[in-house]
């Protein structure tokens, strides 16, 4: 009689990658002319794939991005997750000074609190008062029409230059003593979650990092329970922009900071009810933060939510999920809860086994007289 | 007679306190509020000692403090200043000076307390039995035979029925589950129980029970008590000494027949007439 | 090429694919759960290429200890041959040139398994890596992590002890089948990982070093050899491992091998009857071994 168990596991497993990979090329079947899925096509067709997938993968790599989506067939959590693996392989280099977002090559900003900010609104590319009708002419868009809007689009554009700072929005509230002053903890090392195991409580910097990283729709759906009143932080976004944000980086010879990059990010600063101050001055406003890599303004409004949520939490303990800092930072991230979502498919015939042990044992108890 | 506990100069600030905190509130204040910075003298300098046996009273109306007296004594909170020196036996233990883990083991081993709001004393998710369970379990008490019977025995002490062991707390009625608490809080047989508020709420005639049964206990165990209550009729009832609060500090103290019969404090007089 | 393997992509993956710092974080936390018996360390738990839930925590410790001359061996429900046992495996060959693979539990160093302790009795020289989806015995009575950090510095574990009291109101028995709160050198109570009660009892005394690896969690903690495991249990209602007697009471054997003293999965076959083998794989074949060698020998 043969082990009646789990084997050939090497083979099923090679038959599931061999069959995987057969759907993503099985285009090629009755199509001659099909083409692979080029990485550039991704970069720029599926460009709010890639920021989902480089802002949950907490690697800005948009080009690697981009081949973890091909492999993963559009799959953002599978991405992210082979984004953050090969992550985990990367020593740490260097650490950046704190960066002024001040300086962000802007192509979006716009505020909620004011008609009109220093610098001006810039709505840029968004979705928010595009009607969402489905455009049937891309169905079948031809590549010489695609190809001639961005040129059509550019050559109309009308040059002008863009101002090396736009002043934020925060800084005129502050100057005017509506916000609380500068935080003393700001320009201290940031804490890094992919060195150090977060140990309740942690610092403010520690939070935001893990929401950073967090999968998009799970911020969302917290910093929505305090949307709808599991919470009241009544937000107003103060200033919300997307842009290209130079990063400096110390020079490894002279120590002098030198711009070793950009990234784009999307930083999103709410303003929520204001609060007596304890040591007895004025009450002033209170604030909330988010900013993630890429264009992902629900997740960097989504963030900015639950910053405050958890600075209201961590001042007067949790009223609700979304003050408490446990609940939302450790279920928020897209690796830990789809990796353990899926473990359940795995073999459980051991604890299964034990699980039957002790219903029969209490069943045969229940059937005894006491 | 041995003295179990000695209270002084016990203090209680809520908020950041300032230079003023303590000469703006108080009864001659009249108010615990302190005006310059905010925060509330929930309790100051109260000092008192308890010996074995003894039922001590601490009366006043809501907002006197009287339960934060006890709710520091038993560590639910930490006060601002101030000393407790708990006598055991052979033992002493100053107790805001033991560390997390020592004051745990006097609350489960050493004290009891019985709180006005049941939630607070059981978990409503565990049986009757289970939460005396607990308390025995805190006390390295391993046998479950054991800790069954006692269990049983302390309900059928606290006069609910045995029927009933094994059913969760929240269905109990009001009055049963502060016998529940009472039978929790005997479980390691304290030499200390401290009860706040215990029979407000509850129906007059449950509350003349649960009143017998605290004296009772009382008589068999020589338990040491320290009863909160803004209710006069319980003080009469219960204690042998009594001390009066307002605003946070003690306006009145001695034993409980010279305090009803002949109150000193005008505060106290307008309180004992308004009961009569 | 040498040890680094090189992709298309001309990144090299290292021996034991984490990078250098972050194994020598990993021994750190282990040295220091060897240190703190049944203390949970938080590390930073990196991510692998495998889903967290699938092993990713003990794969940290296996990558972490390896050396070059590591006999290792995988396996998952007792099987050296089930598909994440495998897939495991071959990652630590790919990642780890030069170390060799066994199934013979007698032959490795290293064992890293999921819910089960093999048969065979472990030796000083080898160590055992369990993995573990949930670290904390005491998340079934407070959800908080900062409080039950606090009651395990306190040794606090009285609403467990609850929980069993509870069940033996309720059921007669104790109901917990697996991941059996364990107390460790008379003070932590770990959970042991989903092993079956079978296993608990191994734990203790144990000549090879324990080791578990909650990868989503971030947690390390070792129950170090020759050291006290002991089941929570009342006195009067002692810790029972599950049991394998038949309607008639005797003990059930091993379909395929004949074992009357190993844990047995249970099939129902084909034609609806129910058939036991042994859930150690390796233990079955050396018993098979065993039998053909009696057999083979003149009586």
């Amino acid at each position: 009689m043969s082990y009646v168990a789990i084997k050939g596991g090497g083979q099923a497993i090679a038959g599931a990658a061999a069959v995987s990979e057969y759907l993503r090329t099985e285009e090629g079947l009755g199509n001659t002319g099909a083409e692979p899925l080029a990485i550039d096509a991704i970069l720029h067709q599926l460009r709010h794939l890639v920021d989902r997938v480089v802002s949950e993968g907490g690697v800005y790599y948009p080009r690697f991005a981009a081949l973890a989506i091909k492999q993963s067939m559009g799959d953002t959590l599978e991405a992210a997750f082979a984004l953050r693996a090969w992550r985990s392989t990367r020593p740490r280099l260097s650490e950046t000074p704190p960066l002024d977002t001040s300086r962000m090559r802007l192509i979006r900003r716009i505020s909620a609190a004011f008609k009109d900010i220093p610098g001006g609104q810039m709505l840029g590319p968004t979705p928010d008062y595009a009607l969402r009708l489905l455009r049937l002419e891309l169905m079948d868009e031809s590549p010489d029409a695609f190809r001639a809007v961005a040129r059509n689009w550019l050559e109309k554009c009308p040059e002008a230059e863009l101002p090396d700072t736009f002043p934020k929005v925060l800084d005129a509230l502050r100057a005017e003593g509506l916000l609380p002053p500068v935080s003393a903890t700001r320009g201290q090392t940031a804490f890094d979650i992919t060195r150090e195991p977060l140990v309740f409580p942690v610092p403010r910097s520690a939070q935001l990092a893990t929401m950073a990283r967090a999968e998009t729709g799970s911020l969302l759906a917290i910093a929505y329970s305090n949307m709808r009143g599991y919470g009241d932080v009544h937000p107003t976004v103060a200033e919300l922009r997307v842009g290209y944000l130079p990063v400096m980086l110390p020079h490894p010879v002279t120590g002098e900071l030198v711009e070793a990059g950009e990234v784009l990010i999307t930083e999103c600063e709410v303003v929520a009810m204001y609060e007596a101050d304890e040591a007895g001055g004025k009450p002033v406003f209170t604030i909330g933060y988010g900013a993630c890599f890429g264009h992902n303004e629900v997740k960097a409004i989504s963030m900015a939510i639950l910053d405050r949520a958890l600075q209201k939490g961590m001042k007067d303990g949790a009223n609700n999920p979304s003050e408490d800092p446990e609940f939302v930072l450790l279920h928020v991230d897209g690796v830990d809860s789809m990796g353990f979502a899926s473990h359940y498919k795995m073999p459980h015939y051991v604890t299964f086994q034990s699980d039957l042990d002790r219903l029969r044992t209490t069943q045969q108890k229940s059937g005894e007289p006491a | 007679m041995n003295k179990i506990l000695e209270v002084r100069g016990l203090s209680k600030i809520y908020g950041p306190g300032c230079p003023q905190c303590l000469e703006s509130t108080g009864p001659e204040a009249d108010t615990n509020l302190c005006p310059h910075c905010g925060s509330v003298v929930a309790i100051h300098d109260v000092s008192f000692d308890l010996f074995e046996g003894e039922i001590l009273g601490v009366m006043g109306e809501s907002g006197s403090g009287k339960s934060t007296v006890v709710k520091t004594l038993y560590f639910d909170q930490a006060p601002s200043s101030g000393e407790a020196i708990f006598f055991d036996n052979d033992r002493q233990y100053d107790l805001f000076s033991l560390n997390a883990a020592q004051q745990r083991w006097l609350r489960n081993h050493r004290f009891g307390m019985v709180y006005q709001n049941p939630n607070l004393g059981l978990n409503f998710n565990i049986s009757a039995g289970g939460n005396i369970a607990e308390r025995l379990l805190m006390s390295d008490l391993m046998d479950y035979g054991a800790i069954r019977e006692r269990a049983k025995a302390l309900l059928a002490r606290t006069e609910v029925l045995l029927s009933r062991v094994d059913d969760l707390p929240k269905h109990f009625s009001g009055g049963m589950q502060q016998r529940v608490q009472i039978a929790k809080a005997l479980a390691t047989q304290p030499p200390l129980l401290f009860l706040d508020e215990v029979t407000t709420g509850l129906d007059l005639s449950v509350q003349a029970r649960i009143l017998d049964l605290i004296l009772e206990i009382q008589q068999e165990l020589k338990t040491a008590m320290v009863v909160v209550t803004h209710d006069l009729g319980v003080i009469r009832l219960l204690t042998g000494r009594a001390i009066v609060m307002k605003y946070g500090r003690v306006i009145e103290t001695g034993l409980t027949d010279q305090i009803l019969e002949d109150p000193q404090h005008a505060y106290t007089q307008r309180l004992v007439a308004s009961a009569l | 090429m040498n040890a680094m393997s090189h992709n298309q992509a001309g990144n090299a993956y290292n021996f034991g694919f984490l990078d250098e710092y972050a194994k020598k974080e990993v021994r750190r936390a282990i040295l220091k759960a060897i240190a703190i018996p049944g203390y949970q360390v938080p590390y930073a738990s990196r991510e692998m290429p495998m889903g967290r839930g699938f092993g990713t925590g003990g794969l940290q410790l296996t990558l972490s200890l390896i050396g070059p001359n590591e006999v290792v061996k995988v396996i998952d429900q007792g099987s050296d041959d089930s598909v994440n046992a495998v897939n495991l495996r071959r990652f630590i060959e790919m990642t780890c040139p030069g170390v060799s693979t066994t199934t013979a539990t007698a032959e490795c160093t290293l064992i890293q398994s999921r819910h089960r302790i093999p048969e065979l009795p472990l030796t000083a020289r080898q160590i055992l890596v369990l993995q573990v989806p949930y670290p904390d015995p005491l998340v079934v009575v407070e959800p908080s992590e900062d409080k039950r950090k606090t009651m395990h510095g306190e040794a606090d574990y009285s609403r467990l002890l609850v929980k069993l009291y509870e069940d033996i109101v309720k059921f007669g028995e104790i109901t917990i089948s697996h991941r059996y709160p364990t107390r460790i050198n008379g003070h932590y109570v770990i959970d042991p990982s989903p092993i079956p009660r079978w296993d608990v009892p191994k734990l203790n005394d144990s000549a090879a070093l324990i080791l578990f690896g909650a990868g989503r969690e971030k947690k390390i903690y070792a129950v170090p050899p020759h050291t006290k495991a002991e089941p929570l249990a009342f006195s009067d209602v002692p810790f029972r491992v599950e049991d394998f007697r038949d309607e008639q009471g005797r003990r059930r054997a091993c379909a395929r091998c004949g074992c009357v003293d190993s844990f047995l999965d249970e099939f129902v076959t084909d034609s609806g009857s129910k058939t036991y083998q042994c859930s150690d794989s390796d233990w079955c074949d050396m018993q098979l071994r065993k039998a053909r060698q009696t057999q083979g020998e003149p009586a």
